[in-house]
């Protein structure tokens, strides 16, 4: 809690009203941190096989509490220091008005006092829904939850309901376009959320079970209808949704598009490329050198469609370039000369002795719209969907390769390189044709993304793009599409809703990143493997001991050893 | 001719010489059990051959073909497939995947055929995962039906060692070279192994190679013994006969007494 006020991040969230006039985002944010110490605190130790469930009782409730009550007395402390001594030399953000806030405008020794109850109190609270049945339980914490998102997505909403012709929901729940949430508007939400979630209860399994109880063919014309009905909201997203939002989703699809591409690299083959934005680049500069008229090395132009057959010749050879001297690497070394060529595709990109081809600092202006036949896509609303149809097409890159002769040599190759070459899996071609084909997809995602913002400039193509990609895959999880997918749609359009809070949001990735580590390593839809793999250890102890004992012993005895 | 003649092998771990002047042929048919003590140089010899080390020294024929300087994919192709001592599974894959893995090099079906999925790669691919099927029908109900769709790390001891003879068969090699193939083996798992190997001759017609330290294994599965000590061979022969030499006894089975049955 300290840190978070530390940071200024309730001094800016301030202003910011969650429920007009009541409750202030800054205040509601430190809080529910009290409230998560306390749950966590409060939390009932996991059931052993063999022993009763522990219930929970008071105990947990005063965990809660003591959590809680631990915050508050931190964060009474840094009041009392912030009110003492000038912090601002070394803290800027420790300034007079962060202790008007912490401290509700009472003086210091009050202000310590109810800041340890409240921060105690919450953190009881958060403890006492342990105590609750699970289905209350559910139905609390989801409306609360869904009172905050609407909130915080404020503009999202708006957008949707303006878009839909439902103004009068607008005003009836927020104080304005952008604005706040009315306290009847936040009771509303509350309220139907808590209905919502009562009778969403066990009926989710339920539906989930009578699909898969099916026969084969009906389940697959389910399958295909909910696919087709989700095609069709998806179809119409752009249009209600408007530029801003469009914009944002056409961003998150073309990082999709990469992650599903180095998902191939990372995921599938195991080849961690820390420079993968450099066949992002690639793709992009292609397009603009041979579409642009203001291209200062090549003529005459052609349409951005037509450049799409250049685009993969190009990465491809750009993967052939990356994957040749990195063969007869492995793990750590790789990451690190991928970076090197991260990097110096950037430089490259920038530097005056490559100005005449690619433009130097001043990139390349003035790349026309992607063309196909009569239509002309301009509007982030237009890019959506041949976006959208290339992630398609990479996912089903991806599952066709998966189940093939090369997927699974890549795999194997993951898995032990020296043992899959014993197996007669020919290592060079293997990682040549993992990069070449994640080197293509992304390059597409560069293409589209030059079309769309009609110019390219090399400080685009940080090796921040790079992280991000592998973020999302980690994240969302390795080797799996829908993780892949959703992990695009948390890192990027989230932080891109929520541009308001921009200025914390590595510090959100980071926390995220912890968290997801701690207690969920292997992303939040994992491929079925990778779950297994990644919990064994909790399924038998015998597997972890025979898993870990000889992954150690075999990386330990040298291959010459008898 | 032999099918696979090795002449002044040699190969030095700086100033270890792992193996000294090796000689050393098989013959089609053949099982063959190379024998020693720890630190011999026996996982090292089959190193050699399957090119995942390259010999300092001498020439390694198989099948008339001179196969130093390969790469174990190479090697693998002409015909000679290996299993390791300390099991060397892929884990995240499943039973099925790690035997079609096998049949990586007598297939051929390119990207293209992959992204695309030309019939000519959908045949491909069925006859690979019929292929894969068959030969994990070799062993019974140990690696049947619900198990093919089992990670390969959730097998018990005895199958995953199962399993990495599954897929150095599906391979479709001449010459099986097995590393220990009873290592950690319980008694019982020890007796149908043995058995294993004699119809994997028998029933399959490979040539076997096989490192192993249990000498009724030995006994029961070899037509010849060689026994290696500090990277040179000791001498070879029948198992009687390699089991009442002086040498051998003194470097490696120790009081004749505990020759066993």
């Amino acid at each position: 809690m300290v840190l978070v006020a530390a940071t200024g991040m309730v001094a800016t969230f301030q202003p910011r009203l969650v429920i007009d006039p009541i409750v202030p985002l800054g205040i509601l944010f430190l809080y529910l941190l009290a409230f998560a110490f306390g749950w966590m605190a409060g939390q009932p130790p996991a059931t052993l096989e063999g022993y009763e469930p522990a219930t929970a009782g008071s105990r947990n409730v005063l965990a809660g509490a003591l959590a809680g009550l631990l915050g508050g007395l931190c964060l009474g402390l840094l009041l009392i220091a912030i009110t003492v001594f000038d912090l601002r030399g070394v803290f800027i953000n420790m300034s007079p008005e962060l202790a008007e806030i912490l401290g509700f405008g009472l003086p210091v020794a009050a202000a310590v006092f109810v800041i340890a109850v409240a921060s105690a109190f919450m953190g009881a609270l958060g403890a006492g829904v342990h105590l609750l049945s699970r289905r209350v339980r559910r139905a609390l914490i989801g409306a609360l939850t869904a009172v905050i998102v609407f909130s915080v997505l404020t503009d999202l909403f708006g957008q949707l309901f303006a878009g839909l012709s439902l103004e009068p929901v607008i005003d009836f729940l927020y104080t304005g376009r952008g604005g706040a949430l009315t306290i009847i508007g936040s009771v509303v939400i509350f309220g139907a959320f808590i209905v919502l979630f009562w009778w969403m209860e066990g009926r989710d399994s339920t539906l989930r079970q009578r699909v898969q109880a099916m026969p084969k063919g009906q389940r697959s014309r389910w399958q295909i209808g909910a696919a087709l009905i989700i095609l069709v909201i998806l179809y119409f997203v752009p249009r209600i949704m408007g530029p801003f939002v469009s914009q944002i989703l056409v961003t998150a699809g073309i990082y999709l598009l990469m992650a599903l591409g180095l998902n191939i690299v990372v995921g599938y083959a195991g080849l961690l490329d820390l420079g993968y934005v450099a066949f992002f680049a690639v793709g992009a500069y292609t397009t603009a050198i041979l579409t642009s008229p203001q291209s200062p090395a090549f003529n005459p132009e052609i349409s951005v469609l037509a450049s799409l057959p250049f685009v993969m010749v190009a990465a491809a050879i750009a993967g052939i370039l990356v994957a040749t001297p990195v063969i007869r690497m492995r793990g750590d070394y790789l990451a690190i000369v991928t970076l090197g060529f991260g990097e110096i595709a950037r430089i490259l990109l920038n530097s005056e002795w490559l100005a005449p081809v690619f433009g130097g600092a001043q990139g390349i202006t003035n790349i026309p719209d992607l063309q196909i036949g009569p239509l002309t896509f301009s509007t982030p609303q237009d890019y959506f969907y041949p976006i959208f149809l290339f992630v398609l097409l990479a996912a089903y890159v991806t599952f066709a390769l998966q189940k093939s002769r090369w997927g699974r040599a890549w795999m194997a190759m993951r898995e032990d390189e020296s043992v899959a070459e014993a197996m007669g899996v020919n290592i060079v071609t293997a990682k040549l044709s993992a990069f070449v084909v994640g080197a293509i997809l992304a390059s597409f995602g560069g293409s589209l993304f030059a079309a769309q913002i009609g110019s390219v400039f090399p400080h685009t193509f940080d090796i921040v793009v790079s992280i991000t990609v592998l973020v999302i895959i980690i994240v969302g999880g390795m080797g799996s599409v829908p993780g892949v997918t959703l992990g695009a749609l948390v890192l990027i359009v989230l932080p891109n809703l929520l541009r308001e809070f921009s200025e914390y949001q590595f510090l959100f990735y980071g926390v995220l990143l912890i968290v997801m580590m701690l207690k969920r390593p292997e992303g939040f839809i994992p491929s079925k493997r990778r779950a297994q793999e990644l919990h064994t250890e909790e399924l038998s102890q015998d597997a972890w001991l025979e898993i870990y004992g000889e992954k150690g012993q075999a990386e330990q005895v040298p291959e010459g050893a008898v | 001719m032999p099918m696979l003649e090795i002449q002044g092998l040699n190969k030095a771990f700086g100033g270890l010489r792992a193996i000294n002047g090796l000689e050393l042929h098989v013959d089609e048919g053949e099982v063959v059990s190379v024998i020693g003590p720890n630190g011999a140089g026996k996982t090292t010899f089959f190193n050699l051959v399957t090119g995942m080390e390259t010999p300092d020294e001498g020439s390694i024929v198989f099948d008339g073909q001179d196969v130093v300087g390969l790469r174990p994919n190479q090697i693998l192709k002409l015909g000679m497939a290996r299993t390791f001592q300390n099991v060397r599974l892929f884990p995240a894959m499943t039973v099925l995947e790690n035997v079609m893995v096998g049949q990586h090099s007598r297939t051929k079906a390119g990207l293209f055929g992959a992204v695309f999925k030309t019939p000519s790669q959908r045949r491909e691919e069925v006859e690979i995962e019929e292929r894969a099927k068959e030969v994990l029908s070799f062993f019974g109900t140990r690696l049947a039906g619900y198990r093919h769709d089992q990670l390969s790390m959730v097998l018990s001891y005895a199958n995953r060692r199962r399993l990495e003879i599954a897929r150095a068969m599906a391979t479709g090699p001449r010459l099986l070279l097995l590393d220990e193939p009873t290592a950690g083996m319980n008694p019982r798992e020890t007796i149908e192994l043995t058995e294993l190997i004699g119809r994997l001759r028998s029933e399959k017609g490979y040539t076997i190679v096989l490192i192993e330290h249990d000498m009724q294994v030995v006994r029961n599965v070899s037509d010849r013994v060689v026994v290696l000590d500090h990277g040179v061979k000791l001498t070879e022969g029948s198992y009687d006969e390699v089991s009442s030499n002086e040498k051998v006894i003194e470097a490696y089975l120790g009081r004749p007494a505990e020759l066993g049955a």
